[in-house]
């Protein structure tokens, strides 16, 4: 067992998830429609009701469909994170989840390709929706494009990981839909996705403080900076931490010996 | 590392929260051996494939597959089995050969190599044809060939075939039971197929009968037959699972 061996693999898995994603047509719409309702309907309505300061890093007045784009590549994000680790399950039940775990690699290998291959799904989307919404006339700066990509990186890999984490736990098909409710809408909505901090802080301060430790909140943070070409160091360190303390612990959860494989076996 | 054994299991024991579900479960299969497990509902065939392919952790007992203990050179170990399980892990939305590409590069091969191998395996099934076909246009016998054709293409030591003819109709099922014989004959293949169906057996097959997780015999078709003193096999598996239906 070789490098060679691991890129084959690796590149097989992740060819085969966007292989997937690219000829499921209703898959690759409906993960368009839900970011552009809220683009075009929520944000266009909430757009007289909400007044936004200059915050970093906007350097002028800006619209609310503006301030929400990064919080809709997050929603992509953390949606695409979930419906991986949903297929994940879904695998588990029907059994070609069994195909990867018998291939002689190890495990965490075959964890961390599988979470590559829904990231590499989860920036296509991004991208679609990013080409979109400039022709909307959300439009950042050229570099902001290229700066993007690695904080969709690494945001798409912690929101996969979780999903990832979340799957070892969950038995059956069934529960996911409550993990699902539990987890989403939580984290989606106390967080920067949709109103800044320090409005959030204006009503309620234990929700700003929910807010501002959501992993969401940082690592929509971290796409918002870098689509307008700038770094935002304590997002990146947040995000990145968060990905590994998920992915170790998603590990943990598949491991044969010591995880939830075995309590989900019965034991 | 070699050995002369393609699967050798000793003192297993494995329980569900507290229940017993395999109780000091010992045998062997050499190569180019055909043993069939055969077992009623809830015997604990499942548990112990699970076992074989680590999909549970090994806590009382060993497992050996080609000399290689599946808890501490798992990765080796799982580089010289096949495996065909009873659901189907076939991605329906994609072609005969992206399946089968798939498994290649899972297992490193290159892809004139893998190409090569998916070549021999699907001609050997008559299925080369259908290669580009999609799963979901393919019958349940065919997407059963692909998936033996798959689990060959590695070229594994051990076969473990879990209830591969589960739902298929007469001669897909006696399609797969004669390949599979031909495989162990001709190739030296070891062959381990959890079964419930006494027409599967070969009168040259090594048989095991598992009920409430224990071995309740071990040897040849005629040993079985010596053994419970029984005319049939049919007659035998009932004796020595007292009355279970498989």
């Amino acid at each position: 067992m070789n490098m060679v061996h691991y890129w084959r693999a690796m590149w097989g898995i992740i060819w085969r998830e966007l292989w997937r994603f690219v000829t499921q047509r209703e898959r690759f719409i409906s993960a368009l429609v839900r970011p552009l309702v809220w683009l075009f309907v929520f944000a266009a309505g909430f757009r007289a009701a909400l007044g936004l300061a200059i915050t970093p890093p906007y350097e002028t007045y800006i619209l609310y469909e503006v301030y929400i784009t990064p919080g809709l590549i997050g929603m992509i994000q953390l949606f695409n994170g979930m419906q991986s680790s949903l297929s994940m399950v879904y695998d588990r039940e029907m059994g070609s989840m069994r195909i990867l775990m018998v291939c002689p690699l190890p495990r965490w290998f075959l964890l961390l390709s599988k979470l590559l291959a829904g990231t590499g799904v989860s920036i296509l989307q991004a991208y679609v929706f990013l080409a979109i919404a400039w022709f909307y006339d959300i439009q950042a700066p050229w570099q902001g494009y290229l700066l993007i990509m690695p904080a969709l990186l690494l945001s798409g890999l912690m929101l996969g990981a979780l999903g990832l984490l979340l799957s070892s736990f969950i038995k059956q098909l069934e529960n996911f839909a409550g993990v699902m409710n539990f987890v989403i809408f939580p984290m989606f909505f106390m967080s920067t996705a949709l109103y800044p901090l320090w409005k959030i802080k204006e009503s309620s301060s234990l929700l700003y403080y929910l807010a501002q430790y959501n992993p969401f909140s940082q690592a929509v943070e971290l796409i918002r900076f870098a689509l307008y070409g700038q770094f935002n160091g304590s997002a990146f360190i947040y995000t990145l931490v968060a990905f590994v303390v998920f992915m170790v612990s998603a590990i943990l959860g598949y491991n044969p010996s010591k995880g939830m494989m075995m309590r989900k076996s019965g034991v | 590392m070699s050995s002369s054994i393609a699967l050798s299991v000793e003192d297993l024991t494995f329980s569900y929260g507290g229940k017993n579900a395999l109780s000091r479960v010992n045998f062997k299969i050499q190569p180019g051996e055909c043993t069939i497990l055969l077992g009623p509902n809830g015997a604990g065939k499942s548990t112990l494939f699970s076992l074989i392919t680590r999909l549970y952790d090994t806590r009382d007992g060993r497992i050996e597959l080609c000399g290689l203990d599946i808890k501490r050179q798992t990765r080796l170990a799982l580089a010289k089995l096949g495996v065909v399980f009873q659901q189907a892990t076939l991605d329906m939305d994609l072609t005969v050969m992206q399946n089968l590409r798939y498994h290649t590069s899972l297992h490193g091969m290159g892809r004139k190599l893998a190409e090569q191998r998916i070549q021999i395996e699907l001609e050997r099934l008559a299925m080369y044809d259908r290669r580009f076909e999609k799963i979901r246009q393919l019958n349940g016998g065919h997407r059963r060939r692909v998936e033996i054709a798959r689990a060959l293409l590695h070229k594994p030591s051990l076969l473990l075939l879990d209830e591969p003819t589960v739902g298929l109709d007469v001669p897909s099922r006696l399609a797969i039971v004669d390949y599979v014989h031909h495989l162990v004959a001709e190739e030296g293949l070891g062959v381990l197929w959890a079964s419930h169906l006494i027409d599967e057996i070969y009168p040259g097959d090594h048989l095991i009968v598992l009920h409430q997780g224990q071995v309740k015999a071990n040897g040849t078709v005629d040993d079985v037959l010596k053994i419970t003193g029984a005319p049939t096999i049919k007659d035998a598996f009932y004796l020595l699972t007292q009355g279970d239906q498989a």
